[in-house]
């Protein structure tokens, strides 16, 4: 997939971002590679969820938010007029902190998307199926879940929630997956296992996850984007963030300096 | 090294003190509801009979049933829930889904509450100036209905914004960053999540106009009137005026008929607020988080 589109998955170009009278991102200018899996670290309120979210315009429900600057998806401007918002969400899906399944069954939770988007048209019971299973094996979850599928998706321990709400993006084939600290509810176990998750899916889709967990960005990322007070400081290749950082504060971040 | 010490002593006294004074209030609260309740049962128990319910009152309303009254209350308050419910929810969605957060969406909702507390005589003028003069309804269910509806329209659009409010926002997140419109959000995931609520709330706030006097009196509610209404431009005798009526304008009303009345008119509204709550927990028990 990723050898077909364009090398750029997400680009930003002075991409500046106001709630309100308050400033949460500056001139912020980023190239995130197609295919493969960028992590975007930094201090706690450095405007990472408020870059994420504004990539597939979630940010502009609330009135008071305000942006310039361009920003492409697919080498597409999502705030170009023609734009409908419906298909960028579509394209773009996103992981949340805290796992937010739908009160329905698990089958529901997985299909909800692909029923959006279908309109009226017939989709048969074993289609449906064939739909769910892949989605559910593709995130490690179906052995787990295939015989309890019309359960409320809520029962399922957080780990499970987290990977069926990564899971119920995938019937409606977005080509880019935002994950805001998808691991941060989760105990060291669910944390490793949605990180080899996150792993599997590389490739297949373009991933951005903000992690707080520094080792997790240096095992599960390709490259990595160290942000700092709303401006992008540094953006390398991960092993070298982390083994040679080209910036003092990058530098001070990984060392634990900024706390 | 456990026991109590003096300065925990001190404290369980005071505890002890609060928790009376609490307990008392609570009794002081329930104590006059349960005599009013009480002397109805004991004075209009005895009227209640199927006679009662079933005939029209006769002897200048000194004696008979209240069939008129009751069947008249039903249609009032039916009519006015058909023109408020839908109109509220409506409203409710498009503030509490649709309206951005600005202060013009907030000054609405502060004057809908505000609308809540408007005197129902007030209401009462209205609909006579509205509903019976202007659109010339004529004095009528319908006109009283109306009058009714624009009554419990602030609360109705109230309750349900607060069952909507009730529904947590990472579910509309979730429907959003999947590609859902507004709509779509609404209609699978913020509707059936607070529709138990909203039932609820709209019942039992409507229930309570059922024992409205002013707003009927001059618009739709006829002072003895024998005969069922046939349409909603009819007028019709309802309970609360009924009541109002043989306890001061008649003469020579025996003691207990007043008493059997407003034990009619207090069922009803109990009986309301019965179904509203049997409602939410046949609801309640199919909801999922
Ligand atoms: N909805 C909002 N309204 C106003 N300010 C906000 C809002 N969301 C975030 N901010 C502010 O924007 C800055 C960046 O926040 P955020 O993007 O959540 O940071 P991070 O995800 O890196 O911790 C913070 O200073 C925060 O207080
Ligand atoms: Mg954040």
């Amino acid at each position: 997939m990723a050898s077909a589109g364009p090398a750029r998955a997400i680009v930003t170009r002075k991409l500046n971002l106001w709630y309100g009278t308050f400033q949460a991102l500056f001139d912020v200018d980023l190239a995130v590679r197609a295919g493969i899996i960028t992590s975007m670290i930094g201090p706690s309120g450095c405007g990472k969820s408020t870059f994420l979210r504004s990539i597939n315009r979630i940010n502009e429900r609330l009135g008071y938010v305000r942006t310039t600057g361009s920003i492409e998806v697919m080498e597409r401007d999502v705030y170009a007029p023609e734009v409908e918002l419906l298909q960028v969400r579509k394209l773009v899906g996103m992981v949340f902190q805290r796992p937010n399944p739908l009160p329905l069954s698990i089958r529901d939770n997985i299909l909800f998307g692909h029923r959006l988007h279908r309109g009226s048209q017939k989709v048969t019971r074993s289609r449906e199926d064939e739909i769910l299973e892949s989605a559910l094996t593709q995130v490690l979850l179906w052995d787990t879940v295939k015989d309890h599928l019309d359960r409320p998706a809520v029962d399922l321990s957080l780990e499970e929630q987290q990977k069926l709400c990564i899971a119920r993006l995938l019937p409606v084939k977005p080509t880019v997956l935002l994950m805001d600290e998808p691991c941060s509810a989760l105990d060291p176990k669910g944390t490793e296992a949605v990180e080899e998750l996150i792993w599997e899916l590389r490739g297949d889709y373009t991933i951005l996850i903000v992690t707080h967990n520094m080792a997790q960005a240096r095992r599960a990322s390709e490259e990595c984007i160290f942000m700092l007070l709303g401006r992008v400081i540094e953006h390398t290749a991960t092993e070298d963030m982390f083994v040679a950082p080209v910036r003092q504060e990058t530098a001070d971040y990984i060392e634990g300096r900024y706390g | 090294m456990f026991e109590a010490t003096e300065l925990n002593r001190k404290n369980q006294k005071t505890e002890r003190l609060w928790r009376l004074l609490f307990l008392m209030m609570t009794v002081l609260l329930i104590l006059p509801v349960l005599i009013i309740l009480g002397v109805l049962i004991y004075h209009g128990g005895p009227m209640i009979t199927i006679d009662f319910l079933f005939t029209e009152p006769t002897n200048g309303m000194t004696a008979g049933g209240i069939l008129p009254a009751l069947v008249g209350t039903v249609w009032l308050v039916a009519v006015a829930l058909l023109v408020s419910v839908p109109i509220g929810i409506a409203a409710a969605l498009y503030l509490s889904e649709y309206a951005a957060d600005n202060w013009l969406t907030r000054s609405i909702n502060l004057a809908i509450i505000n609308l809540a507390g408007v005197p129902s005589i007030v209401h009462a003028l209205f609909g006579v100036g509205a509903f019976v003069l202007f659109f010339r309804f004529g004095t009528s269910i319908l006109a009283a209905s109306l009058t009714l509806a624009i009554m419990t329209l602030p609360v109705v659009i109230v309750a349900t914004r607060e069952s909507l409010q009730a529904v947590p926002h990472a579910f509309r997140e979730a429907c959003w960053n999947m590609g859902a419109s507004r709509w779509q959000t609404i209609r699978h995931v913020v509707l059936p999540n607070s529709v138990s609520g909203i039932l609820t709330g709209v019942i039992l706030e409507v229930s309570r106009t059922a024992g409205e006097t002013a707003p009927i009196m001059f618009t739709g509610a006829a002072f003895f009137l024998p005969f069922l209404p046939q349409s909603v431009f009819d007028q019709t005798m309802a309970m609360s005026l009924h009541l109002f009526v043989i306890s001061t304008q008649v003469p020579g009303v025996p003691e207990n008929l007043p008493f059997g009345v407003a034990l009619v008119l207090i069922s009803m509204v109990l009986a309301m607020n019965a179904l509203s709550i049997a409602f939410r927990m046949v609801l309640r028990g199919r909801k999922k988080w």
